[in-house]
């Protein structure tokens, strides 16, 4: 398989976790084992969308307990004899491979998967600074000789591109050390946030310079934090920034 | 069957609690980040080859790049090309 690739570098592993959960977006070439009328395919893939089960392959390093998986959308650009391409999004963890077996079943003759690419992971798609192994090595060598930044910044990425898809929630900059030292994020530390986030739902937080600062989990939705003038909006799971990037503008209950 | 939307078509706006300014003299934009931290907190859009496995590819990238960690986001299987 080829594809999309995330690679986390150093202290920039940490935002692996968010991507891996990531929804995901192949484009797959399906071999069928006998002929069909190109109709039926469309509609046996048609029925594919939304929701379906799956149980993991035995290849997968995960528990094979049947699983239901979200299928965003299957589109069909070309079916050609027993060929058919397929454009499909779908949620972390889907099988493409075990979906063109269960294809092939409901179809009745079998089918198998032949070719796979990804073409999104989480928010990185094959616009953005796609590079190959090839360009990581002669962009890195040619910065070495030439000390020249600007050939990093063409295919090395800052972190918070990762947690693209995440609700953002901006927080002032006397805020950033304590969620640094791992302390929740209280209503006064928030100064904008985005629309649509739910109590429950996971999150970045961000200095206002766009800075990631830590990944948590809201305990009020967008309109409460809003209104709210003291209490924890966000509890803190995973520090991104290391402390003492921001000076330490609090104070620990002990010192008063 | 009902359609579930892709989460990269969700559209959010910003709003704004406070309005407060930052100071520039600590931190720095992402995208300004200067060596080492523009490594320390990196992350490379890769596309990867035919062949190794995801694994093998990210070991690759820590040599290339002489880093300590590089860690992968996503599984993508290897062939036996």
């Amino acid at each position: 398989m080829t594809g999309i690739l995330p690679v986390a570098l150093e202290d920039a592993t940490k935002v692996v976790q968010p991507l891996l959960a990531a929804g995901k977006e192949y484009v797959c070439i399906m071999k069928i084992h006998a002929d069909m009328p190109e109709s039926r395919v469309r509609e046996v893939l048609e029925e594919f969308q939304g929701k379906i089960y799956q149980r993991p392959p035995v290849r997968a390093s995960v528990r094979r307990r049947v699983r239901v998986r979200k299928v965003y959308y299957l589109e069909v650009p070309e079916v050609l004899g027993r060929d058919a391409l397929f454009k499909i999004g779908c949620e972390a963890g889907t099988y493409i491979r075990k979906l063109c077996h269960d294809i092939g079943e409901v179809l009745g003759c079998g089918a198998h998967m032949h070719e796979l690419r990804r073409t999104r992971a989480g928010p990185f798609t094959e616009d953005e600074g796609n590079v190959t192994l090839h360009d990581v090595s002669y962009l890195y060598s040619k910065w070495q000789e030439t000390g020249d930044e600007s050939l990093l910044r063409s295919f090395i990425l800052p972190m918070e591109k990762a947690l693209g898809l995440l609700p953002k929630v901006y927080v002032r900059d006397s805020a950033v050390d304590a969620l640094c030292h791992g302390a929740h994020l209280t209503a006064p530390g928030v100064t904008s946030l985005e629309t649509g986030i739910e109590s429950g739902r996971e999150l970045a937080m961000f200095t206002l310079k766009g800075e990631a600062v830590a990944l948590g989990t809201a305990t009020a939705s967008t309109e409460e934090i809003l209104k709210a003038s003291h209490g924890i909006m966000v509890r803190n799971e995973r520090v991104l920034m290391p402390r003492g990037t921001y000076p330490r503008l609090w104070r620990s209950k002990r010192q008063k | 069957m009902p359609r579930i939307a892709a989460p990269w078509t969700t559209e959010r706006s910003l709003l704004t609690r406070s309005e407060e300014e930052t100071d520039q003299s600590f931190g720095h934009k992402p995208e300004e980040r200067p060596y080492p931290d523009l490594v320390r907190f990196g992350v490379i859009n890769l596309d990867k080859p035919p062949g190794p496995s995801s694994h093998e590819v990210a070991a690759w990238v820590r040599r290339i790049m002489q880093v300590k960690h590089a860690g992968h986001g996503g599984t993508l299987e290897a062939s036996e090309a």
